[in-house]
């Protein structure tokens, strides 16, 4: 009952700053509209709680450590969106609700991309005045210093290859540390202190996701440290880093050199950041029920244990939002495993797996996501809207269709197979028994494979010459995009020369060289709108190959902060947009 | 004695190494022996996105195509010399007791060792010091009024606090005593006590209340079992037909008889937590041993995981010889032999 009065007497606060703040400086409201009333979904597409108001300290924390600092080396959706406090790349995604965050924007540089030959040559301007923390000019060579690092891979493992995979850089070239002195104009070069020119080898019409990549964040080569730069990354944004004690908690505080005038959308509302890290997720949770915490950093929602608690309480449900993820949770159907080189047999999967039960065992509409048809999640660009294996009207699965596909792949009394999902994770061993009990209404006998999740593609379900051996016809898997563009979300799943025989690829069934080459064709495209199309397309064509039989377009429930202005959800990452926050 | 202290010490070293040994062979020798390549076990350590040359090259930087007994050999080498270690732009010098580079934040592990280490010796000894005197002054009191009422509801409260789970006991403590009465810190706010001893403590009164709550129940139960079969000995009979006050009866020759089997346990309790309070660090978010083992499980650190076992195996072995020691002092008959 507590629990009850405080979390009515943050709302009505909440409400009555908010709607302090509405009268007071309307500003925000300009681009997407705004609320102040604390409602589900309230942050959705639309400004919750607007203010200016200068001062005061979010406190964030994270169930895990940070992946890493280093913008060369960081991969996760979260950290993107954080790091955009202490660096800026070339561009950025707009700080916007709704779909215009989806849109990329220029931040270091002055405008998009320019390409002369059909996107195999793109060209930036630097804005004038951009300085790190110390008072230093940023210049191009900082820029392309920084993406060059990135690609030691000895260094920096973890990060994205994209920069590897396509600039055009000179034979064996290892990055700065190992191979000094290379010449590498040939990848990129910097005519001027404030122009920089990627040269690539193959063309690249999407290459302006890539300029918004955080390696694009410039590293000053004096100050650099390789793999010990995280502990103290230097700054171009409008905060710095004040502590950084690894594995523990961290905190920015303002950086005297970052002037307004040179950043067209931060407007650095807060004087500091703190963020704990390696929290219990559920006292996180607990945290943020109570204000004592702001934010989840993470941004992947709530726990199982919390989800009871806000759905049941109209209160507290009201002070949360419930984005997608640009995730979909799917089963590869691997067509190296007899009978599923027989694309009927892949098809009775298509038609018998039941819908709802998937999405049950994800937790339902609002943990777990909406009922998918498409690999595609509708978050994409080109996203388009299709069902080739209708499910019935209740979607459960449409047994005489199955009973029909199976018949035509010579199997009409069904037939056995496996089942490999990740041990450690209860969603997927719900939904591997879900689909062993609806894909049995047809004769298709499914045996369980639990498997580590820390070797699961390495090892097991993603390593080809296992899966074949032993008979893993179904893998439970996942995938999230990159960026929320076709590349950046099909690139790694739907490409068959991804796929490695020594494990670890998370393709772990797509193989058809025509989905290959109409990737290539997208790739190359300019034209944005027709690149869409492509991609689309390429999802339809997967789709009917049935290589993948999809899930959930995942959905997480976030809890949206009780003490916080300009609170929206960003779609660019899917969860809140952490360079508008404001302490009311 | 002074023979005796050398030979457990040498024993010990000898324990110390056999469970590096066994410790090294579960994570480095078993996956290799029921499959794994060396590029299986580095695709752990590199992005979703890495390329086949990529996975080489880790594979290649962090030893995995060496024969076992060459990464064991170095791994130990580390320990008594130090080790080099390349992180791109130079090498670093990691000095003995270099217990190698964690997988994951590229960082040597040692120093992380010792900066976890006041955190759970913090919880440890704070926990310890609550359930040693809660838990044996009630079992006494038990002993001494058993099958009255008091004896009743202590024992079971006990048969409570044993029975809960920390995991349990520690969310709802949280959720109660932290978010709605605001009465004690809430998870993940420890301070270290050098910088501010009353956040400190403030911090860890919940964490040390609620790991002594469950030791307190066992040592509760276990003194009162050892009190009643004590008082009822013969010589404790003698002792009172001497005319002894009953205090003296009760405590000189009841108690001190009784702690003996309690003194070895609570070694064994102590010296496991030093090595980590796994649960009570997970739920309170505090920054310690436990929480470090855990962490570096989830994320197959393997350095990591052979650093806090080396460091949770010595705790166990010091705090048993202690213990060893301890008796020469609780009972005269180890003194005389």
């Amino acid at each position: 009952m507590i629990q009850r009065t405080r979390v009515l007497v943050a709302a009505t606060a909440a409400l009555a700053l908010g709607l302090t703040a509405a009268c007071g400086g309307g500003k925000d409201d300009s681009s997407s509209g705004s609320s102040a009333k604390a409602e589900f979904n309230a942050a959705l597409d639309k400004v919750f709680n607007p203010s200016e108001k200068k001062g005061g300290t979010i406190r964030l924390a994270n169930s895990g450590d940070w992946d890493t600092l280093d913008p060369g080396e960081t991969y996760y959706g979260y950290s993107w969106d954080f790091l955009r406090l202490y660096g800026r790349s070339l561009l950025t995604f707009k700080a916007s609700p709704g779909a215009a965050g989806n849109e990329l924007t220029p931040d270091l540089a002055e405008g998009l991309g320019e390409t002369n030959d059909n996107g195999k040559t793109w060209t930036y301007k630097l804005r004038k005045g951009v300085k790190f923390e110390d008072g230093t000019e940023v210049k191009s060579a900082d820029v392309k210093y920084a993406v060059l690092r990135s690609i030691d891979k000895a260094t920096f493992p973890n990060g994205p290859a994209y920069f590897e995979q396509f600039l055009n850089l000179p034979a064996g070239y290892k990055g700065p540390y190992k191979s000094k002195g290379v010449n590498t104009d040939q990848a990129i070069s910097t005519p001027d202190d404030s122009t920089i020119v990627f040269h690539l080898k193959q063309a690249f019409g999407g290459f302006d996701y890539m300029a918004a990549l955080p390696q694009t964040v410039p590293v000053p080569q004096a100050k650099d440290t390789a793999a010990k730069y995280k502990e103290h990354v230097v700054s171009t944004g409008p905060y710095m880093f004040d502590q950084n004690n690894l594995g523990k908690n961290f905190s920015l505080k303002r950086n005297p050199n970052w002037s307004a005038e040179t950043d067209p959308f931060r407007k650095a509302l807060p004087d500091r950041f703190e963020v704990s890290l390696n929290v219990n997720a559920d006292d996180i949770d607990n945290r943020l029920l109570s204000g004592d915490l702001d934010i989840d950093v993470v941004g992947t929602g709530v726990q199982p244990a919390t989800l009871g608690r806000v759905v049941g309480d109209p209160t507290a449900k009201a002070g949360t939002d419930n984005p997608n993820q640009s995730r979909l949770w799917y089963t590869s159907i691997v067509g190296t495993v007899k009978p599923f080189d027989n694309i009927d047999c892949r098809k009775a999967v298509q038609y018998a797996a039941d819908r709802t039960g998937y999405q049950t065992a994800y937790g339902g509409p609002l943990a777990g996501g909406d009922i998918a048809s498409t690999v595609m999640p509708p978050t994409i660009p080109g996203y388009q809207k299709f069902d080739l294996y209708p499910a019935g009207p209740d979607n459960t699965g449409d047994v005489a269709k199955a009973k029909e596909a199976l018949a035509a792949c010579g199997q009409p009394n069904g037939f056995s197979t496996n089942i490999a999902y990740r041990a450690e994770r209860p969603k997927e061993k719900a939904t591997a028994e879900s689909l062993q009990q609806s894909l049995a209404r047809v004769g298709i006998k499914l045996t369980l494979k639990p498997f580590p999740q820390g070797d699961y593609f390495s090892q097991y379900a993603g390593n080809p010459p296992y899966v074949k051996a032993n008979n893993l016809g179904l893998v439970l898997n996942g995938w999230g995009a990159d960026w929320n563009d076709g590349f950046g979300y099909l690139s790694q799943i739907v490409d068959s020369r991804v796929i490695r025989e020594t494990g670890g690829s998370s393709n772990a069934s797509v193989r058809d060289p025509d989905v290959d080459k109409l990737l290539d064709a997208a790739v190359g495209n300019t034209d944005a709108k027709a690149r869409e199309a492509q991609w689309g397309a390429i999802d339809k064509k997967v789709m009917e190959d049935a290589f993948i039989l999809p899930g959930v377009y995942a959905k997480a429930l976030l809890i949206r902060p009780k003490k916080l202005t300009n609170v929206y959800v960003n779609p660019a990452y899917n969860m809140y947009d952490y360079v508008a926050l404001g302490v009311a | 004695m002074i023979t005796y202290i050398i030979r457990r010490l040498l024993a010990a070293v000898v324990l110390l190494f056999i469970v590096s040994a066994a410790v090294f062979a579960i994570f480095y020798l078993v996956p290799r022996v029921v499959g794994a390549t060396p590029e299986t076990l580095a695709t752990r350590y590199v992005g979703r996105a890495a390329t086949p040359e990529t996975v080489n090259l880790i594979a290649h930087k962090l030893g995995f195509y060496d024969p076992i007994w060459v990464q064991y050999g170095r791994w130990v080498k580390g320990i008594f010399l130090g080790s080099e270690y390349d992180y791109g732009s130079g090498t670093e010098h990691c000095p003995a007791p270099c217990f190698g580079y964690s997988f994951i934040t590229r960082q040597p592990v040692w120093p992380d060792l010792l900066d976890r280490l006041p955190v759970t010796l913090s919880l440890a000894v704070g926990a310890a010091l609550l359930w040693a005197f809660f838990g044996v002054s009630t079992g006494v009191i038990s002993a001494l009024r058993r099958g009255s009422l008091l004896d009743r509801a202590a024992m079971t409260v006990s048969l409570a606090g044993v029975s809960m789970p920390i995991f349990f006991t520690g969310l709802i403590g949280l959720l109660v005593f932290s978010y709605k009465l605001g009465w004690t810190a809430s998870g993940g706010s420890y301070t270290p006590f050098t910088e501010n001893p009353a956040d400190w403590f403030y911090a860890l009164l919940l964490p040390w209340i609620v790991l002594a709550f469950q030791f307190s129940a066992q040592y509760a139960r276990l003194t009162r079992a050892g009190m009643l079969e004590t008082l009822g000995e013969d010589y404790i009979r003698t002792a009172r037909a001497k005319g002894l006050p009953e205090s003296a009866v009760n405590v000189r020759h009841g108690l001190r008889a009784a702690l003996t089997p309690l003194l070895t346990i609570f070694g064994l309790d102590f010296g496991l937590l030093l090595g980590g309070a796994v649960l009570t660090e997970q739920v309170f978010s505090l920054p310690g041993l436990g929480k470090y083992a855990v962490d570096a499980i989830t994320n197959n650190d393997l350095p990591k995981v052979l650093g806090v076992t080396m460091m949770a195996a010595l705790f166990v072995v010091v705090a048993n010889l202690i213990v060893d020691l301890l008796y020469a002092v609780v009972d005269p008959r180890v003194r005389i032999s």
